[in-house]
C-alpha cells in the first residue's frame, strides 16, 4: 500500500465482507506524543480465537479465490517498521477492532495520501453500511456520520452525483480546518 | 473566507436533487443500467483499483451515461488488478484486467458507448462473485 488511506480503504473491505451495518473509522494525531493511531471497529461477524491468531498470517484467509490474505499483515509490518504496534480484537457476533499506532514523526511512517477519495468511495456506495469517522488532531476534530446524512437525504440517494461532489467538498473542507497532517 | 459546508447546506442540496429526480423517469430497474463492479481487495487497491474506480464513476457522469459503479472483492486475478467486472443490460458479464485510466476510458467510449469489446478481457465461465 503506498499510504494509509489505501489501507483504511482496505481494511474496512473486511468488515464490509463480515456483515458489517456499522464501521467506525478512527484517526488520531497526538504529534506530543509521536503517535500516529488509527483504527476501525464494526459491528460485523467478528472471529473466533482460533482465526483471530491466524489473521495477521499473510498466507490465511477466509477467501476461496486465493490463498493469500495480505491486508491486515501489511498494515501490521506498516505499524511496526514506523516504530508503532498493531492490535487486533475480536468477538464472534459483535464485532472486530482494528488498531495500528504509527511513529508520527517516523522516516517510514507512509503519508495519509487521498484521505478524501477513500472515504468517498466507501460513503457513497450503494450498500447498507453506515460509517462514523473521526478525525482528531490537536486543532480540533471532525466528526462524520452517514446516518445523519442519509436522514437528511431521505428520498435522494447517497451516492447521487450532486450529493457525492458536495460531499468531497465537504470533507476536504472540514479537514482542512483542522489542519490534518500528511 | 467561504463558510464550511455542513448538514445544513446538505438539507438545501436534498430538496434541489430531489425535484431533480422527479423530473427523471422512475424507470430505475438495476437491469437496464450498465453496471460495473470494481474488484476492490487488498491485490486490487495495492494496484490503484481506488483511481481506476473515481476515474470511472467521474467519467461516466460526465458523459451522462446512467450506471452503477459498484465495489466487489477478489475475483482471483490478482497478477491482472485492477479488474472489473462489466455488465452491459441483457448481456452477460464481462471481465477486463490491468484497467488503469487509460483502460477505462478505451472501455466507456468503446465497450460501453458502441458496446464494441475491447483488448484486455479474461476469458472466464462462472457466476457474478458476491463478495
Amino acid at each position: 500500500m503506498k499510504d494509509l488511506s489505501l489501507h483504511i480503504l482496505d481494511i474496512v473491505q473486511n468488515s464490509i465482507r463480515a456483515k458489517a451495518s456499522l464501521i467506525e473509522i478512527e484517526v488520531d494525531e497526538v504529534p506530543g506524543k509521536d503517535q500516529f493511531t488509527i483504527s476501525i471497529t464494526d459491528n460485523g461477524n467478528g472471529m473466533s480465537a482460533e482465526e483471530l491468531k491466524r489473521a495477521v498470517d499473510p498466507f490465511y484467509t477466509s477467501r476461496t479465490t486465493r490463498k493469500v490474505g495480505l491486508g491486515l499483515s501489511l498494515f501490521k509490518q506498516n505499524a511496526e517498521q514506523a516504530g508503532g504496534s498493531f492490535h487486533i480484537e475480536s468477538t464472534p457476533g459483535i464485532g472486530t477492532k482494528v488498531t495500528a499506532v504509527f511513529g508520527f514523526s517516523h522516516f517510514d511512517r507512509p503519508i495519509m495520501g487521498d484521505l478524501v477519495g477513500c472515504l468517498l468511495i466507501l460513503i457513497c456506495s450503494p450498500d447498507n453500511v453506515n460509517y462514523i469517522f473521526r478525525h482528531k488532531t490537536t486543532s480540533g476534530e471532525y466528526v462524520l456520520d452517514t446516518r445523519e446524512m442519509k436522514e437528511t437525504l431521505g428520498e435522494v440517494p447517497i451516492d447521487h452525483p450532486d450529493v457525492r461532489a458536495f460531499l468531497k467538498e465537504m470533507i476536504a473542507e472540514n479537514l482542512e480546518q483542522i489542519h490534518i497532517s500528511e | 473566507m467561504n463558510k464550511i459546508k455542513s448538514l445544513a447546506d446538505l438539507r438545501k442540496l436534498q430538496g434541489e436533487v430531489q425535484s431533480k429526480i422527479k423530473l427523471r423517469e422512475k424507470g430505475d430497474d438495476p437491469e437496464k443500467l450498465v453496471q460495473v463492479k470494481v474488484s476492490m481487495a487488498t491485490c486490487g487497491i495495492a494496484s490503484g483499483a481506488k483511481e481506476t474506480m473515481t476515474f470511472l464513476i467521474e467519467e461516466l457522469e460526465h458523459q451522462g451515461i446512467d450506471a452503477i459503479v459498484t465495489q466487489t472483492g477478489c475475483m482471483g486475478y490478482c497478477y491482472a488488478e485492477p479488474t472489473i467486472e462489466l455488465t452491459m443490460p441483457g448481456q452477460s458479464p464481462v471481465v477486463y484486467g490491468y484497467v488503469n485510466k487509460i483502460k477505462a476510458k478505451e472501455i466507456v467510449d468503446k465497450h460501453i458507448k458502441l458496446n464494441q469489446m475491447v483488448d484486455g478481457i479474461i476469458p472466464t465461465n462462472y457466476s457474478s462473485v458476491d463478495n
